[in-house]
This record gives structure tokens, C-alpha cells and sequence, in this order.
């Protein structure tokens, strides 16, 4: 009895925070999204799925989230995991600290002002004039789709890696032994045993880059300039300028629908690839 | 001190009967010396033990058989072909590692199968499978192959362990401290299933241990190390019988040594003066230089406990008494030589009567049982 009672007020914060603060706009979100636009913009109470025939109308911007997120975080685990490796496995322990606060360093300035750094580099003065001052004619990068995954890339790129560094680390070196041992050489080993065995801190990581990059709008607002945009940006532009409520909450709705989907997928996915392991959390 | 790989066994220099061997292997971490120069061959099928306390560089030597460690200098040879620069894969050697290192994400017969299946080309599932079902029979876990190692105990890990290695039917069997983790009945056992499958597979192993009882009883050739160096080597009798210095005699069994400055005697025999002014006859063996520091050596087996004085012998009171069974071990404290160990088998026991603590005995030997051993 005691035992529930302090569980209860353990959870209770956090409970409370939840229902409020997360439980409870949702709720209003999906009750706006079933509703109707007032003419000079707004909300009218109605019941009707005019919102979610109208979804087509913001096709662009669900197929911009929904190919450039999932390319982003891949992009970001293909960089990640070399580094993520070299830092767990073959970087001086010395140093090791060190580096790790080098990777997390640019965290330590807002992203909007590293994006426009960004915009720096990828605009008509940046690199594009590199290129074709060194005669390799001209090219565009900002406001491309190439731009805002250069943008996502660096972004996300600590979340990534921070996760599978840890996996790595913790992964017990005399297991590799143990396999040279046995005859493997060295990228059997690391396909047999140093792969799986991470697996837990790429699900995570990828989880993590996936999610927020799926509600992701500053970066595209950035470095697509309007032409590269999210379903964040979207979502910013009926709310705030268009003040379509009932649509941005159809489209708000759509789009935690596809997370919960794609997520659980992920996840049981990841179960399946790690065995039903006991001792390695998936998350 | 000259090297124990001389004088044990001429036969072990035809490079023919050895499996592997050290010449002048050293091994260095900075300013620690693992391995100082050794120079030693391991014969093919023995049951070899390397024994000595903790870093003592058991692990290191092992790791050089392995592949882990490339020599600071020296050789190290597998089936007479040089391998320092060999990596670890591509040795027909395997290991048994001291915390088993069982991969954790696969089944316990995937885990045996491993080294199969990095063979090229690839056998045949079958096969593997037949081999592995054998290998879990050998170590007496038929059935276990689906399990997930976490659903293991201790013991059962470990023969998980042993049997991944024994799989691949390699040339040399390396055990770092394979039984350390395990409960002294569990140990036992696992110790003698270790002795019956190294005579029935054939295979050389190679232990590493700082327990001198398993040692002793397991081994067909015991090398007892000391600060990177082997210090003698030979069989457990060997070495009991003739160890060839202190630190050996202290090692291998237990033993009471009475300290003093040597003296030669008649016909091969010492003599050693105590600071107390007593002197004591016994066998010499190793060439000791007069009035160096040596120490007699007397087992507590040889040394008989009497209740009245015979000639020679000396008056002790008895500390303690333990009883063991088939033996009882007395602690008995001489004025001059301080506590002894003395062992008494249960029929002397019976004839001479028991001993109790605060009672007055006499302890003698025969000299011939007595060793003046370098002090070192
Ligand atoms: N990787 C290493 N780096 C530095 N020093 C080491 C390393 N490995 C071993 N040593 C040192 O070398 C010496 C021998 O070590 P080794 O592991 O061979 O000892 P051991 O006889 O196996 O001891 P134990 O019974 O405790 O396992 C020790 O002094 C140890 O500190
Ligand atoms: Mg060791």
C-alpha cells in the first residue's frame, strides 16, 4: 500500500506535465481538425472530414518531410557510425573526452545562427563561387534539397552519434578477441559481432534524428528558402499566416499518425533483427 | 640461474615433438617486463600449467601463444614455423578466456558454431550442426544448443566456453584461468571432465592458473613463473620432490623453512647454521656457494611428531590441531625455528596417540628428506 502510494506520487509530476501539456492539445488538435475555417480565418466547431480530403492540396510538403527525413537520418547514421566507431574503438582514451565534447560543441551555439552560417557557405558567395572560380562552371546549392540535408546532416549529426558511441563503448573488447580467436577476420568480426551488438544505439539514435526531424522546420525555412519545405513549415503557415486552423490540425493529426506508424514499425523491426534480447534495450 | 629447459628433458630440444615454443620471448609495457626472455617448448598432447602469482606474466605468455601480443623480441613458434607477426585468426590455436567472452546476441549453438562457420571455404550446415551436438555431449550440456547464453549458469558458461573452442579440434587448447569463477565442488569437476577429454581428444593444453592444487593435480608438466621468468619446470612430482629453490618449494605444496648460512658437508650433503647457533644436515641439489643465505626445506609430511624424544629431535608445543580425515595437521612452535607445519597420517596417528594444543611433543626427520634450497 505504502509501495503504491509513493509510486504514485513518483509519477504524478510527470503524469500531470503529460496530461496537460501533451495529452490535452492533442485532443484539441483532433477535435479542430474535424472542424471548419472561419472566413477571416480561425475555427467554427463542425464534424466533417473536409480537412483531410482537402490533405492533397499540401502534398509537397508530406513528400519533402517524408523522403528527406528518412534520407536525412540515414545520411547521418552512415557518418555517424565511422565516427562513433573511431571514437569508441580506436581513439586514445586520453583524448577520448576530449573529442566527444568536440562533437557536441556546436550545441553550445543556437542552431539559427549555425543555419545561417549554413546559408553562408551554400550561397551565391560561398561555395558555388569556389567552384566556379576554380572553373567547374556554376552551380546552385542553396535553396535546394541538397542544402537543407547538408543542413539536417550537421544538425543531427551529435544525436547520432552520441547513441552508438555509447553502444560501442560498452561493448566488451574481449569479445573481439574471442572472435579472432575463432578465425574471424577482422570485418567478419566487425559484421558478426561488433554490428549486431550496436544495433540497440543505432535504433536509438535513428529514433531520435527520425522523430524530430519529422517535425523539422527551421532548417527548410533556412536552406530551402521556401522551396524546400516541411510539413513544419506547413504547419507554420496555416497557423500562424493562413490561420486555417481545422486544416493545420488535419494536417497536424496526419502527421502524428504517420509517426506512430512508422515508429512502430521501426520498433518491432529492431526486436525482430535483435533477437529477443533481454540484457539491450531497444531504446 | 641457469634455464630449467636444459636440465628437465634433453627430448623436449627436438623441435619435432614441440608444438610451440618461446625463444627468448620478451614482452614489454613500458617499463614492465611481462615476459623476460623466455625460452621454452611446449610438447605436443602434454598438459602443461603455467603457475605463479598474480602478474607474473601467466596471461601474457598466453597471449603470445594466441596471437594477442607480438613479442617485444624474440620468437614464438607454432608447429616450428615462426608466427610473431601472425594475427590471431590465422592460428590453428584457441582460447578458453578466463571470463568465457561468449557472444551475448547468439544462441549457445551458434556460439560453438562460430569458428566453423569463419572457415573457408564454408562446411556444410550439416555437418556444423552434427559437430556442435558432439561438442555439447563432450561437455555434457546435450539439448542446451537453442538457449540464449543469459539463460546460463555460471558453470554451464563455461563449458559453453570450452566447448567452442574444442570444436574446432585445434592443435593447441589455451585456458586462462578458465575454473576461477567457479565454486570449489562445480570446480572439481569441471577440473577432472578437463583432464578426460584432454586424453581423449589428444589436443595440447595449455593452463593458466595461480591455484597450485589444480596445478598439481591436472597437469602432466607444471612452469612456474616468476616476474616474466620461468622459474623451474618439470612434472608435479618433480617439482615437489626436487623444487630448486625456495620460491618453488613455497609455491608447489606446502613446506617449513629453517633459514641460515650454508656450510658444505660430506658426500654431497649441506649444512645450515641458524642465527640461533643450531646447525641442520639435508640434501643439496642445486650448486650453493659457503656462507650464502639458503633455507631447509622439510615437508610437514616428513617431519614425525613424537611424544617422547628420539635422538636428534627437537622439543616443539603443539599450537594447533587440525583435523583433515585421512591426515591431521598439527602447528607446533620450536623455541629457535619459530611455527611448523607437521602432518600426520591417521595410522601414525593411531600408534603414537594424539596430540592436543599446550602439550609438549618432538618433531624429527630423516635428513635425507631435508632440501638446503637457494634463498631467493
Ligand atoms: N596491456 C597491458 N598494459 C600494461 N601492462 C600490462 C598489460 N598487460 C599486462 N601488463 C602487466 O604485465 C605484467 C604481467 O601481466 P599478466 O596479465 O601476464 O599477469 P598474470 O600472471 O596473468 O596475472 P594474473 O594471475 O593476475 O592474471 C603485470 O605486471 C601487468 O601489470
Ligand atoms: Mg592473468
Amino acid at each position: 500500500m505504502q509501495r503504491r502510494l509513493s509510486t504514485w506520487l513518483l509519477l504524478a509530476p510527470a503524469g500531470l506535465w503529460f496530461a496537460v501539456m501533451l495529452v490535452l492539445p492533442l485532443c484539441f488538435v483532433l477535435v479542430f481538425s474535424f472542424g471548419q475555417r472561419e472566413a477571416a480565418g480561425g475555427y467554427v466547431p463542425a464534424f466533417t472530414f473536409e480537412q483531410y480530403a482537402n490533405l492533397p492540396a499540401r502534398w509537397t510538403a508530406f513528400r519533402n518531410t517524408l523522403t528527406l527525413a528518412p534520407l536525412g537520418t540515414i545520411l547521418s547514421l552512415l557518418i555517424a557510425y565511422p565516427l562513433a566507431y573511431f571514437l569508441a574503438m580506436r581513439a586514445d582514451p586520453k583524448w577520448r573526452t576530449m573529442l566527444l565534447i568536440l562533437v557536441i560543441v556546436p550545441f553550445w551555439t543556437s542552431i539559427l545562427i549555425r543555419s545561417y552560417a549554413w546559408i553562408f557557405i551554400l550561397g551565391g558567395q560561398g561555395l558555388p563561387a569556389l567552384v566556379d572560380w576554380l572553373g567547374f562552371g556554376s552551380i546552385r546549392l542553396i535553396n535546394t534539397p541538397f542544402a537543407v540535408l547538408t543542413g539536417i546532416v550537421y544538425g543531427y549529426l551529435p544525436l547520432m552519434v552520441l547513441p552508438v558511441y555509447v553502444s560501442l563503448e560498452r561493448l566488451d573488447k574481449r569479445l573481439l578477441e574471442a572472435s579472432a580467436d575463432l578465425g574471424a577476420p577482422p570485418l567478419q568480426s566487425f559484421l558478426q559481432i561488433t554490428l549486431p551488438l550496436s544495433l540497440p544505439g543505432v535504433a536509438t539514435g535513428c529514433m531520435l534524428v527520425f522523430i524530430l526531424l519529422m517535425g523539422e522546420f527551421l532548417i527548410p525555412a533556412m536552406l530551402g528558402g521556401g522551396k524546400v519545405f516541411f510539413i513544419g513549415n506547413a504547419l507554420v503557415d496555416l497557423f500562424l499566416q493562413s490561420r486555417n486552423w481545422a486544416f493545420g490540425a488535419a494536417v497536424a493529426v496526419t502527421l502524428v499518425a504517420i509517426m506512430l506508424v512508422t515508429v512502430t514499425l521501426y520498433m518491432s523491426l529492431m526486436r525482430r533483427l535483435g533477437g529477443a534480447r533481454e540484457d539491450v534495450s531497444l531504446m | 640461474m641457469q634455464s630449467p629447459f636444459n636440465e628437465i628433458d634433453p627430448g623436449a630440444r627436438d623441435s619435432n615433438s614441440l608444438i610451440a615454443e618461446f625463444r627468448e620471448a620478451t614482452k614489454r609495457y613500458g617499463d614492465v617486463l611481462a615476459a623476460d626472455a623466455l625460452s621454452f617448448g611446449i610438447r605436443r598432447g602434454e598438459f602443461l600449467s603455467f603457475l605463479g602469482p598474480s602478474g607474473c606474466g601467466k596471461t601474457t605468455a598466453l597471449r603470445m601463444l594466441a596471437g594477442f601480443e607480438v613479442p617485444t623480441s624474440g620468437i614464438v613458434l607454432l608447429d616450428g614455423q615462426r608466427v610473431n607477426e601472425v594475427p590471431a585468426y590465422r592460428r590453428p590455436v584457441n582460447m578458453v578466456f578466463q571470463h568465457y567472452a561468449l557472444f551475448p546476441h547468439l544462441s549457445v549453438a551458434e556460439n560453438i558454431a562460430y569458428g566453423l562457420l569463419q572457415r573457408r571455404p564454408r562446411p556444410d550446415r550439416a555437418d556444423v550442426a552434427r559437430k556442435v551436438d558432439r561438442a555439447l555431449e563432450m561437455v555434457r550440456l546435450p539439448g542446451f544448443g537453442p538457449r540464449r547464453i543469459w539463460e546460463m549458469s555460471g558453470g554451464q558458461q563455461q563449458r559453453v566456453a570450452l566447448a567452442r573452442a574444442i570444436v574446432n579440434e585445434p592443435k593447441l587448447l589455451l585456458l586462462d584461468e578458465p575454473l576461477a569463477a567457479l565454486d570449489r565442488k562445480l570446480r572439481r569437476e569441471m577440473q577432472i571432465e578437463l583432464q578426460t577429454l584432454q586424453r581423449q581428444l589428444g589436443i595440447t593444453f595449455v593452463l593458466v592458473t595461480h591455484d597450485q592444487e589444480e596445478a598439481l593435480s591436472m597437469s602432466d608438466r607444471i612452469c612456474i613463473m616468476r616476474g616474466g621468468k620461468i622459474v623451474q619446470s618439470g612434472s608435479p612430482n618433480a617439482l615437489y620432490d626436487e623444487p630448486i629453490s625456495r620460491y618453488v618449494a613455497d609455491f608447489v605444496g606446502k613446506s617449513n623453512f629453517i633459514e641460515g648460512v650454508f656450510s658444505h658437508g660430506p658426500d654431497g650433503t649441506g649444512r645450515i647454521l641458524t642465527p640461533s647457533g643450531q646447525l641442520f644436515e639435508g640434501r643439496v641439489s642445486q650448486p650453493l656457494a659457503p656462507n650464502a643465505k639458503a633455507s631447509l626445506s622439510i615437508r610437514p609430511e616428513q617431519i614425525e611428531l613424537t611424544h617422547v624424544s628420539r635422538g636428534g629431535a627437537e622439543q616443539v608445543t603443539v599450537i594447533n590441531r587440525i583435523f583433515l580425515g585421512e591426515h591431521t595437521e598439527y602447528l607446533v612452535r620450536h623455541a629457535a625455528l619459530g611455527d611448523l607445519l607437521v602432518l600426520v597420517a591417521r595410522q601414525a596417528e593411531a600408534s603414537e596417540g594424539g596430540f592436543a594444543p599446550g602439550d609438549t611433543a618432538f618433531i624429527g626427520w630423516a635428513k635425507s628428506t631435508a632440501l638446503i634450497l637457494v634463498q631467493d
